[in-house]
């Protein structure tokens, strides 16, 4: 498989094929976001090809694949963070409970708050902890007293599995806690404007193994209440957070199944290679 | 998607992986050739190759044990994915099984003596044919892990089946002769014990082979249609009361 890696860096549509993997089937747990087809271009070089994925509220769906195959740019597509990329193109179609996504008269800020997005490196507003999770709330209009704020901001953080530690400081900055805290001040910050999904963009690769397991187990916590869609290099970490795992390669979807199926018995030997390093 | 032995990025893994396989056909071929001793020694009467055999049996059982030793530091620091992870599962499990294959031979070597004194296997000469194929089933087994064959696994299983109706047959003229001459009780058990053995390493060579067909193809192997279960015999026949 080591063709696999020269060709990672330049793919070019030409290298593209058309995605043969189904769509998971419902019957998963409700459907929450689908997509159909789904194409994206930068200028004239196309990153993603053809891909089809449901995701279910009740599974954690993993992206996984190697650098450069497209899974981050197909995850900043299901809440249209690519709009903020001039030559970038998406085709295709996504649905979130039903609704295109890409439509003319979708408000792209209502969008994100439904479809909230935690990055790899926290990003915390140089704010308090308290306005860090006020600021959602506020310019959403989701609360109409200051008491009703503080509780936003006190279920979030509880959710977020941070109250306890920052319950008696809350007007400190949010860039002075760790950088597992200012991760989970992010989620509890997307958690805020009560979202249906929340897109985690490799939310663990800039922390320790503690606070990776603190985030895991708050993945875990809300599976559930939210439709849960992560972008992870650490095929271990997919393994255990997720209920269903993507393995991308070349912008194209090679397989969609069952995480504990992917990790035990893949049915593409592009997986297999991946999962069990023998790629490249 | 099954095993094609490319190499791992991580060569070390790769050095680990054939260590373990270099081990696993070292204890397979060292309990192919218990069986065959322990089955010489029971035909020429040979009380030193028998000796022999329980004296080996030490160096089969420390193979198992590094073998394992090495599996679990292989799982712990490489964890492994799919076809990695099923065979090193595949390889605790077989080292295990081949071991107690070890084990029937040494079993067999012991009771050496006590036939010997007699210098006849009677009721039991169908003993060293019904030992070629068990013998046959071990080797096939472990050829099959080496060439991470699951057909030539799916072979063995089918052909224990032989081995069973062998002991079928053995257990029912050893049982007439035990009627017919009860003073010679004593060694007939042994001698149906030596088939039993016989037949449970038949099994444990269709264990080996189950191992290896789900290392290769990620699912349990389907059950074989069986014939009459050796078990069988030992229960009570019904009298429709």
């Amino acid at each position: 498989m080591t063709d696999l890696v020269d060709s990672a860096s330049t793919s070019e549509s030409s290298t593209m094929t058309e995605s043969t993997v189904p769509a998971i089937s419902a019957g998963d747990g409700p459907l929450k976001m689908t997509t159909r087809n789904v194409d994206v271009f930068y200028g004239e070089k196309q990153a993603i090809n053809g891909v089809s994925i449901d995701v279910t509220m009740d599974n954690v769906t993993a992206f996984i694949g190697p650098s450069g195959c497209g899974k981050s740019t197909f995850l900043r597509c299901l809440n249209r963070m690519n709009d903020t990329i001039p030559i970038a193109k998406v085709t295709g179609d996504i649905t979130l409970e039903g609704e295109d996504i890409y439509a003319p008269k979708m408000d792209v800020v209502q969008l994100r708050a439904r479809v909230g997005m935690v990055f790899q490196k926290p990003n915390p507003f140089p704010k308090s902890i308290y306005d860090n999770i006020a600021y959602g709330p506020r310019i959403h209009g989701l609360a109409t007293s200051k008491d009703e704020l503080d509780n936003i901001v006190e279920t979030s953080l509880q959710r977020a599995g941070l109250w306890g530690e920052v319950q008696d400081r809350l007007q400190d900055s949010g860039t002075a806690l760790s950088g597992g805290q200012q991760q989970r001040l992010c989620i509890a910050r997307a958690i805020a404007v009560d979202p249906e999904v929340i897109l985690m963009d490799e939310p663990c690769s800039a922390l320790d193994p503690i606070a990776t397991a603190k985030i895991e187990e708050l993945i875990h916590e809300l599976r559930g209440k939210y439709a849960i869609v992560i972008v992870t290099h650490n095929m271990q970490q997919a393994a255990r957070v997720s209920q269903r795992t993507a393995f991308f390669h070349l912008g194209t979807l090679v397989e969609y199944g069952v995480t504990s199926d992917i990790f035990t018995n893949p049915t593409q030997e592009k997986t297999r290679d991946y999962i069990t390093g023998r790629y490249g | 998607m099954a095993n094609t032995g490319t190499e791992h990025t991580v060569k070390a893994f790769d050095t680990d992986i054939n260590e373990l396989r270099g081990m696993v056909a070292e204890i397979g071929g060292r309990s192919e050739q218990a069986i065959a001793k322990a089955m010489r020694a029971l035909e020429k009467h040979d009380l030193k190759l028998a000796e022999e055999v329980v004296a080996e049996d030490k160096l089969i059982d420390e193979l198992e044990k590094r073998i394992d030793e090495l599996t679990f530091q292989t799982i712990a620091l490489r964890a492994p994915m799919a076809d990695d992870l099923r065979e090193l599962i595949a390889t605790f499990k077989i080292s295990g099984v081949v071991e107690r294959i070890g084990d029937y031979a040494k079993n067999i070597a012991k009771r050496v003596p006590v036939i010997a004194s007699t210098h006849k296997l009677g009721p039991a000469s169908l003993l060293p044919s019904m030992s070629n194929i068990a013998s046959e089933l071990v080797r096939d087994a472990l050829e099959a892990f080496a060439r991470r064959d699951a057909d030539l696994a799916l072979e063995v299983s089918e052909r224990d089946q032989i081995v069973d109706d062998f002991y079928t047959s053995i257990f029912r003229s050893v049982i007439t002769y035990m009627i017919e001459n009860p003073k010679d009780i004593g060694e007939a058990a042994h001698l149906l014990f030596i088939a039993k053995n016989l037949e449970r390493i038949g099994d444990h060579a269709t264990n080996v082979a189950e191992m290896v067909y789900f290392a290769a193809k990620g699912e349990p192997m389907p059950e074989r249609d069986r014939g009459e279960n050796p078990t069988d015999l030992l229960e009570e026949p019904t009298t429709g009361r």
